[in-house]
Formats: C-alpha cells, structure tokens, sequence
C-alpha cells in the first residue's frame, strides 16, 4: 500500500513544547495549599520491625502528619496481582506475595517504607524522616538464587515454606529422543546479573483529592494510567468515573513505570483523602535504585544438542529468575525468556523449566528487553560454542538453522507472556543477515583487516547476532478521532506516552486517512478522562495495538465524512478525495467542502436527525491482536580492545531491523539507537551490586555508570520489511528491540578481539574490570 | 531555618524571592519562581538535566545554594527561544529528531549552547566531552551530537 504520510520522516509535534521547558511532567505540578511526602525506608534487606515512633517527627514545625501501616487500618492492604499465571498451562506453581503500601511486621527489601511524612515542603519532609525512631530485628538475607532454595534457607515470607514464587515447566517435541541422536552436546551454565531501568526522570505522584465534587485526580509517572485508574477506585471504594489518572509527559519508562501499583502509589491517594488536601512525591535517585523496579538476574543451567553439520536438534535448559521480595508481575520476564530462547532458529525440540525465587532483594518486573536479551543470550552463545567445537563458521551455522521464510506463521507450540501459542506471525531472516555482514565488511574484515590490524598488536573483533522480539501483544488497546468544526482533528488513546512520539506517529496514521496535516491533529494519551479502555505503554505494543486502534477509528470516520460529503456536493464516495483539510470532487477542486464545514453539519443545532445515525464525525476502535507480530533485527559491530585496561573502542556498530511497517522512520531509528545505548550499558558497564546483606552498593549514577556521550557509537540503521499479516497497518513493535541483542553481541565481539587467550564468556554484564578478571583467571587462580 | 531575600536575573529579568539557606538554585528555580523546565535528575550532580548558565557557565543547579548566587545572572531553557522562535541550536534537536521523552533535553540545551558561545565551531569530540556531565537514556546521543553540529552551521547558539 502506498501512502502519504505514514512512514514518512516526519518531525514530532511534541518537541516545541519539549525543547523550550513548557511541557508538563509530574513534578512540575504544583497546587495549592499542596502537601509534600518523604519516606522512611528500610536501610534493612531483611529485618523484623519492633516499634516506630514519630513524636519526634510530629514536632519538627511544618510537619503535618506522619503515618505508619497502623494508621492505615483497613485501607491496608497489598498491591493488587497484576498478571496472573497463565491459565491454560498445567502444573504451574504460583505463589503470589504482593508488595505492601507500608511495611507492617517484617521489611523483605531494603527501601521498602516503612513510615511516610506530610509536610509543607519536601525539605521539611525529608528532615522529619530523620527524627523517626524505628527499632528492627535484624535477620538474616537470602540474596543467593540457588541458596534460596536449600532446606532450611532462611525465608523471604514466613507464611510460605520456601523461596519457590513459581515452577512451571514447557516442552516442545521430545528433547531427549532428539539428543540420543546428537552428535555434539553443549553444556553450560550461565550467570546474567542484574540492572536497572534509569529513566532520567524518577517516579513521582501528584494526588488531589476533592471533597465538594467527590472526586480524586492523579497525577502518575505511569507507563499505565487506565489500570492504576481502575485500581484505585477499587481499592479506595470510588466508581471509576470518580478517579481520573493523568500521565501526562513522562520521562522515560523501560518498564518499571508500568502497572505497578508500588507503595506510593498506594499511599499518596490514600492521604490526600485523609487530608483534604493535595500531595506531592517525587523519587529521588537513592530512591529509584531501591524502590523502583529491576531486572535481568537468572541463571540457566542450558543443553543443546547438534548434529555434526551444526543442525540444533534441541535445547533444555533450567532458568532460575529472581523475582526480589514480591512478584506482582507474574510470570512476563521469564516467560520472555523461555520464548526467546529458541531465537530466531528452527528447534523442534525444546525442554525448558522455570523456577522463580523470592530474594530479599527490590522487585523484578520487566525492564526494555523484558527477559528477551537473556533469552537471545543464551541461545546465541551456545552457536557460538557449538560452531567452535564443529569447527563451523559463525554465520554459517545461524544461517543453517534460520526459520525459512516459507515456514511463517511458525508456531512454537509452546505459550508465550501474552497466554497465547507462541506463534511467530512472519520473517524473512536470512536476508537482514546477509545484508548485516555486507554493512559491517564482514568478508573483509575477516579476511584483510583484521589480519591486518592483529599484526600491528591490535585486539580488534568482529560480532553479528540475529533476534527476535515479540511484540504487539494483547488484549487490547482503543482509540477516539473526531473531526472538530474548526477543521483541527481531536484524537485520544489509552496508552500513555515516555519519549515514543505517539503524539506524531498516531497524528500521523490520522493525517494519512483525513487528509490533514500532522500539526492540525491533537493526540491525548494517558488521560483516562480523555480515554477510560485499555492497558497501557509496554511490550513494544504501542505502534501496533493502539497504533492499529487509532488506524480503525481513522478510518470510520473517513468514511463518515465520506458520506456526508458525498451527500451534500452530491458526488459519490468514490469520487471524492481528502486533501488539505477538504473534501473535493477529483479533478473539480472547486467543488469542495472543508473538514470543519462537515463537521458542523454532522452536529445541527436544529432540524431532525435522521434516524439510526449518530452525531458528528466521531469514531471509537479497538485492536486487539489474537497473537503478537513478532520483529526481527541483526546487530553486528567491531571493537578494539586494550588488553591492559580492558577498556573498549566501538569502531563500527550496525543494525539491521525489520519491524514490518514504519509510521515514521526517524522515531524508529530513534528507538534502535536508544536500546542499542541500553544494551551497551547491559553489556559493558551497567551491574546493581548487591552484597551479602542485600544492600545494594553502587544506588547512585557516579557509581552505577550508564553510557554517556563518548561511550556511544555511531549506529548505522538499515530498514527491512516485512510486515505484520496479522493488522491493517503491518507494524511490528521497535521499542525494545534495540536493547536486545547486545549483551550476546559484545560476547562474541570481545571473544574474537581477544582470540589469543582462552576465553569463553558466559556471564552478562560485563565491565573493564570483570574481563580482565576473567583473562587472567588462568594465570592468577587466587 | 534563616530566611534570605535575594534577587536573581533569570533570562534577563530581575526576580526577587525568599529562600531558605539550605534552598538550591533548582528548587529555588522549579518552585520559587516556577521555571519547570529546568529539570531534576539525581539532585547529587551527576545527570545534568538541572543544568543551567550562571553567568554564561554551565552549572548543575542541585548542586549550588540559591543564596549563593545573589545578584547573579541565571539563563534557563525558558531564556533560549525569542518570541516563539527557536534557537538554531533547538531548532537542530527537532529537525534531526534528538528529543524523545524531553527530560534530559533542558540540560542538554543548556551544556550545548554554552559550548557553542565558547567554541563557535566545535569538534565532534568538542562536544561529547561538553555534554558528558549529561545524561540521556532514551536517545543514545548520536542525534543530539549531530543535533549540535549543524547548530554549529547554522548560526550557532545565538
């Protein structure tokens, strides 16, 4: 299909705001006779709490209230289950253990809260905290994932009999006939560490409740505000009308702004009915590194049998996944693991068991990447070790086990994060692959350069790694467009919106079907009052489910104005056109009616309506997709490494990425050089360091590093295509492919750049540091 | 908590308040005198999205008491655009498409155009090391260095 303005590299409408400090995020919302919070947290991973007491606190001048879980008394209550296992899996363990507004007997992670402050300032807050005397008994930390689950280990939560949160387990084909036939088998055992999202902006909540109009407004650093919506009225014992949930601009999400319901989110509602008056929060960074959710730490214990020509016969494998002290999110981040773990590559037999843990550690939910990059990780690295041992190329041996393009809708026969059969809907593999090796000279490199660069002492390396992310999954998302009588298009979606462009993206699909300019279309997102259905911004879903919403309700009201159009210059439909904010007679420009025109005609303050018609040129739609639209990409880059420091130069980064149909180019070259930024981090130099206690060491940026400006290479982005079979548009989701396929990429790059020591990378992140650790292990085993 | 009356010149306007000893420009700027676009990142300066000028010198705005800055000149992201009309600096951020969430981006603008008044014609590496106190998550960088070199071209930071 041709279009005009969908997939066109158009500038975002959003930035005029953005760039001149006018745009509204929580924490420039300020009103009056506004009320600040502080927390007390938990510097305790694991400790009883004996007793509080804030006389002290009460008495600091400014300070207005100070409340524990006592005080909350029946409003207390845990967090509601956000994703509950999936129904049609047999056999699922699931113990579900949700985090607390504030803790009441026993603290399971440090940063938990244990007391909030209300005062008229946060300075004065955040003194007061210090006045709070709180006796705990210490006790003893389970931060250990296989320890965890010893006999006897000491217990997260006393009411369970283990640290088991869940056991589940999936096959496909029958792995252990398919390794009686192998010729090789790989074992290994990998350790993937822990990181953190890092959204510029930290959490924040602004809570106003109204006692004359009876009516609670939030404002939410939410990637979802319609769940939060929906469960605070549930829990508060309003009617959803009665709550409004705003997200408005959000600075960065990645995950762990998602559907939380953390404490504060709990909490701020709760006083600001108990006071009358409005709160404020905004995270600080301390607090973003304890409270705000984490992800990526699992271990897998992973088989993978071969024949001797380098054909995957099947892969087993045991994912233990940490879920911290609770697990509000289910089973997503492993499921995404064991769906991912297969790749891109044609295995028909597969065996995987997941055992998730309670650790008194910070909560994991999904973060960019959602368990997909250990996933990609695993599999990867084990071609890599099995081409080793065959003796096979690298890219031949990937090449060799590529779905074939024929194969498409491939179904994996096993389900995925959504609870649906993991069906990859399409993908034209081999291609991007070959196209990812002529991007980065692989032939040459290999053959010349690096040669080359060797015998002047170089370590220079070479990595490609291919993957796959599924995207656009369900249920479902919504979108209202509305031609207004001034021409301008009003539109609004569910879905809430951290730096994706939906504003432009979706103004854009609505340009394309109503002939106006992407500057006349006013796009809300994350304003339940503006739009009360759907889920929220996560799982690279945004471009395809609302996307696709906003696409159907474009379309009906094209159609609308259609009819009408047709009616009044008394053409037919098929002989009109939309252009400039008009409908004209083609080749009659001057038979013509504009959009605003229509629009006041399609809502006459006299006269009859015809019957079974409905005012205005207005259409609300929904898509929801029976399976996701599952994205493919191809990283590949060469490094140099200083085999003293161990530092890294990225001489050449490259991607290739086939996310079916573009709405804008520039927003998803965008989207790819930020998760490739994340990756890097995931790689190279982001780790949360946890000791022994639980406590985490490095909960600030000058000691947990994400990249800057110099550690950034330049990317270059090439655009395959093959779109989505399975919605209109044929888009597939971007957002976190970027992230991805890095840590398995930089793995094989620094193998190779380091050819000449015996190294076999199987642990992610890394750092200049843990590399040299690991090249001079051999020498130095102290 | 002493009480100080002092006046800053934000963007070229006088401006007087009161704040508190303990009261950094940042909070001073954001909720004294309501220049939001100014934002916090980490309040420990290590993010630079509260970067603003002090007298044409980048600074972290957390990590500088407002009452220390009395009778000082203080350009905020408000202070860049002229009646509507972005800089040539801005107007690069929204033609290569160097903003996504827009949180980092006040701070970025600030490190930049006081690159740019500095070194009218900077390098490629001029500039990753001038916006190396700022970080962004969304956008790997690649863009706001371009984003910054054709503002180089194009009438610099004005």
């Amino acid at each position: 299909m041709t279009y005009k303005v969908i997939g066109k590299r158009v500038k975002r409408v959003e930035d005029p705001r953005l760039l001149t400090g006018q745009a509204l995020f929580v924490g420039d919302v300020t009103l009056p006779d506004m009320l600040h919070a502080a927390f007390l947290r938990s510097d305790y991973a694991h400790a009883k709490l004996i007793s509080i007491d804030v006389n002290l606190a009460l008495e600091v001048s400014g300070v207005v209230a100070v409340y524990t879980a006592a005080d909350m008394g029946d409003a207390w209550e845990p967090g509601p289950p956000l994703v509950s296992p999936p129904p049609t899996l047999e056999n699922v363990v699931f113990n579900s253990r949700r985090q607390v507004p504030l803790v009441k007997d026993k603290v399971k992670h440090a940063g938990e809260i244990i007391a909030v402050v209300v005062a008229e300032s946060r300075y004065i807050a955040e003194d007061a905290v210090e006045e709070i005397l709180v006796e705990f008994e210490p006790l003893p930390v389970v931060v250990d994932l296989e320890k965890c689950l010893e006999p006897g280990s000491v217990l997260v939560h006393d009411d369970l009999d283990t640290n088991l949160a869940a056991h589940l387990v999936q096959n496909k084909g029958d792995y252990e006939s398919a390794r009686k036939g192998a010729d090789l088998i790989i074992n290994r055992r990998f350790q993937l560490d822990r990181g953190a999202a890092v959204a510029m902006e930290n959490r924040g909540i602004v809570a106003d409740w109204n006692e004359k109009n009876q009516h609670l407004t939030v404002w939410d650093a939410t990637q979802s505000p319609i769940p939060i919506r929906n469960g605070l009225a549930a829990r508060l014992g309003l009617t959803q009308r009665q709550v409004r949930v705003i997200a408005p601009f959000v600075g960065g999400g990645f995950g762990p702004k998602i559907m939380m319901f953390y404490a504060e989110e709990m909490v701020l509602p709760w006083i600001t009915m108990k006071l009358g008056v409005p709160i404020k929060w905004i995270e600080d960074r301390r607090e973003n590194f304890y409270a705000t959710t984490q992800e990526r730490e699992q271990i897998h214990e992973v088989e993978m049998a071969l024949s001797k020509e380098g054909h995957i016969l099947g892969i087993k494998q045991t994912i233990i996944h940490d879920t911290g002290a609770f697990n509000p999110y289910g089973l997503t981040t492993p499921l995404n693991t064991q769906s991912h773990s297969m790749g891109a590559y044609d295995v028909q037999n597969y065996s995987s068991e997941v055992i998730v843990v309670f650790t008194n550690k910070t909560i994991v939910t999904p973060v960019r990447g959602a368990g997909r990059p250990q996933g990609i990780y695993i599999v990867e690295r084990l071609l890599d070790i099995a081409a080793r041992e065959l003796e096979l190329d690298l890219m031949e041996i990937r090449r060799l086990n590529f779905i074939p393009p024929d194969a498409f809708p491939y179904e994996h026969k096993i389900i995925d994060q959504a609870f649906v059969p993991l069906i990859l809907d399409s993908g034209n593999y081999e291609p991007a692959f070959d196209k990812a090796l002529e991007m980065l000279g692989y032939e040459d490199f290999i053959k010349k350069e690096q040669p080359r660069l060797r015998a002047e002492g170089k370590h220079v390396g070479i990595g490609i790694v291919p993957f796959i992310e599924t995207t656009g999954v369900g249920p479902y998302e919504g979108a209202r467009v509305s031609v207004e009588p001034s021409g301008k298009i009003s539109a609004a979606t569910g879905v809430g919106t951290q730096g994706q462009s939906h504003m432009t993206s979706f103004a854009q699909i609505i340009a394309e079907h109503l002939g106006v300019q992407v500057t006349d279309v006013n796009l809300v997102t994350g304003d339940t009052a503006e739009f009360q259905w759907g889920t929220g911004t996560f799982a690279s879903r945004g471009a395809v489910v609302a996307g696709n919403a906003v696409n159907a309700a474009a379309s009906d009201v094209r159609q609308k104005v259609l009819k009408l159009a047709s009616k009044i210059l008394e053409t037919p439909e098929k002989e009109l056109e939309l252009e400039d904010g008009m409908v004209r007679v083609v080749d009659i420009p001057d038979q013509s009616i504009s959009l605003g025109e229509l629009a006041l005609l399609a809502n006459p303050l006299r006269g009859a309506v015809e019957p079974g018609t409905e005012p205005g040129l207005e259409s609300t739609k929904y898509f929801g997709p029976a399976f996701g639209a599952t994205a493919f990409g191809v990283h590949g880059m060469i490094l140099e490494v200083d085999p003293e420091t161990m530092m890294i130069k990225i001489r050449k980064y490259i991607t290739v990425e086939d996310c079916g149909t573009m709405i804008n180019p520039l927003v998803v070259e965008g989207q790819i050089h930020g998760g490739v930024s994340m990756g890097i981090g995931n790689a190279y130099y982001e780790k949360l360091h946890y000791d022994e206690n639980g406590q985490l060491l490095n909960a600030n940026l000058a000691d947990y590093l994400i990249p800057g400006s110099t550690e950034m290479p330049h990317i270059d982005v090439h655009h395959a295509n093959t779109p989505a079979p399975n919605n209109e548009l044929g888009t597939k989701g971007v957002g976190e492919a970027g992230a991805i396929p890095v840590p398995a990429l930089f793995a094989q790059a620094l193998e190779n750049a380091l050819h000449d020591y015996e190294l076999e990378i199987l642990e992610t992140p890394l750092s200049p540091n843990r590399l040299y650790e690991l090249l001079h292990k051999q020498e130095d085993p102290s | 908590m002493v009480i100080h009356q002092i006046s800053l010149i934000i963007n070229g306007t006088e401006e007087g308040l009161q704040v508190p000893s303990n009261m950094t420009l940042l909070h001073a700027l954001r909720d004294k005198l309501g220049f939001t676009g100014t934002k916090n990142g980490c309040e420990a300066g290590e993010c630079g999205a509260c970067t603003v000028l002090v007298d044409g010198e980048p600074m972290n705005s957390c990590l500088v008491l407002a009452v220390e800055l009395n009778g000082r000149e203080i350009t905020t992201v408000e202070g860049l655009a002229e009646n509507g009309k972005l800089t040539p600096l801005q107007q690069a951020f929204a033609d290569l498409n160097a903003v996504q969430c827009g949180y980092c981006t006040p701070g970025m603008l600030m490190s930049a155009t006081a690159l740019l008044r500095r070194n009218p014609q900077p390098s490629e590496v001029d500039i990753q090391e001038a916006l190396l106190g700022n970080l962004c998550r969304c956008t790997g960088y690649q863009r706001i260095i371009d984003a910054v070199l054709k503002a180089s071209r194009n009438g610099g930071a004005k």
